[in-house]
């Protein structure tokens, strides 16, 4: 297989011969996959379990706590988000290599995959449907503001945007300014306060 | 390839249909597309960047009428075929040819491990073209195939901003042409460069680009 593929729906009408429905779509080709020895259904739903229980903002929300309590391994997630998050053993699929960026008075950063919906799984889980919504990859890039107002979050003209495109396999974890209200806060209270949004850069603490 | 999954800029979407704390999965049919797609056997030159090919490759009208699910049944069919495993009759039908081989290698549910992976990135002899703070201007792949520099980001010049080591290069990878780890790099780019006088003059917007898309400015 090389060079350049043809479009095996090209030449076809065999879209329109799918049934319409996609919950029927997706239940026939399921049963064919297994029919033919492709596909295991147990391994499907490992896959759905897993990737609902085991991954997800929780892990991210973890990685931003520590980051406000500790100022060592603040300096080193800024420096290899890489690295200090393999520390904490949360690299895995979709989130080999990473970088982190801190929101602060002066700088907003947010995430997008214009071309696709590439996204740290397992810091974030599975993303949200907005963010892989057609207006959200054609228009952040180009009016961040705007979208980030439609967001409910309001900028100074003064706060520098930055937008991040996914366009290879670096992932980018956006570090929420931490809320004054924070302070003093335990870890774990902390851990509760950091929404899967505000690690976009979609959302302010 | 200049697709439609290339919509970056794009104007006319209108506003984008944010839900705070808004789950990955709306219909029930959706995660069980989410896990085939994971689990399904699939040929050793069938990566993710071919995978991500397959869905650029759903005809336009198709990928802009269907949801983000809706695309990635179609392109777990069309990667399915191409590889041969599965014929179009038999995905029309939903039953396989009673000729047709039956395997018994799919993937065990014991296999599945959100946390294993393998790196993209290595180590090559090449030495970077371009250091942090470099000055750059971006290519203009003129080409069907696949490839992850997007239109807003082509023949502009920007600045290096990170260094990332070689990854994998999905120009070939996506094509079963080898991995061929080549070195990559954060660009950062004005808004008034890539949006216009319109936008901020203080805003940036960053792209990854591997090191064939550059050359030095």
């Amino acid at each position: 297989m090389s060079g350049d593929l043809p479009n095996p729906f090209d030449e076809h009408d065999e879209l329109a011969h799918l049934p319409s429905d996609p919950a029927l779509r997706a239940k026939t080709l399921e049963s064919l996959l297994v029919e033919k020895g492709l596909l295991k259904q147990k391994t499907v739903d490992a896959v759905i379990e897993r990737f609902e229980n085991d991954v997800g903002p929780h892990n991210g929300a973890r990685v931003v706590a520590r980051a406000w309590l500790d100022p060592d391994f603040r300096a080193r997630l800024l420096e290899n988000a890489t690295a200090a998050v393999a520390e904490m053993g949360l690299l895995g699929l979709q989130t080999t290599d990473i970088v982190a960026l801190e929101n602060t008075e002066s700088v907003h950063n947010i995430v997008v995959c214009t071309l696709c919906s590439c996204y740290p799984w397992t810091l974030l889980g599975l993303p949200p449907a907005w963010y892989k919504s057609y207006p959200y990859r054609a228009r952040v890039v180009r009016e961040p503001r705007a979208v980030l107002a439609e967001f409910g979050v309001t900028l100074d003209a003064s706060t520098e945007v930055r937008v991040w495109d996914s366009t290879a396999e670096v992932r980018y974890l956006v570090i929420p300014q931490r809320p004054a209200q924070a302070e003093g806060l335990s870890e774990e209270a902390l851990v509760a306060l950091v929404s899967r949004d505000s690690m976009i850069g979609a959302a302010k603490l | 390839m200049d697709g439609i999954h290339d919509m970056g800029g794009m104007h006319g979407f209108g506003p984008v249909p944010y839900v705070a704390n808004d789950t990955p999965y709306h219909e029930d049919w959706e995660p069980r597309v989410f896990g085939m797609s994971s689990a399904v056997t699939k040929p050793t030159w069938a990566g993710l960047d071919y995978s991500r090919h397959a869905l650029e490759r759903v005809p336009p009208d198709v990928y802009l009428s269907s949801s983000y699910y809706e695309r990635w049944l179609y392109a777990l069919i069309m990667r399915q075929v191409e590889a041969g495993q599965l014929t179009m009759a038999e995905v029309a039908s939903g039953r396989a040819q009673p000729s047709s081989s039956v395997r018994d290698d799919a993937m065990a549910p014991e296999a599945v491990d959100p946390y294993r992976f393998s790196p993209f990135r290595q180590a090559v002899d090449a030495r970077p073209r371009f250091a942090v703070g470099d000055r750059v201007v971006t290519g203009d792949p003129q080409t069907t195939r696949h490839t992850r520099l997007p239109r807003y980001a082509r023949n502009k010049h920007g600045e290096v901003h990170l260094h990332h080591g070689a990854h994998v290069l999905p120009d070939s990878n996506a094509h079963g042409e080898g991995e061929c780890h080549t070195h990559l790099y954060t660009v950062k780019f004005t808004a008034h460069t890539l949006w216009g006088a319109e936008s901020s003059p203080i805003d940036h917007t960053y792209v990854d680009i591997w090191e064939c898309h550059l050359e030095r400015a």
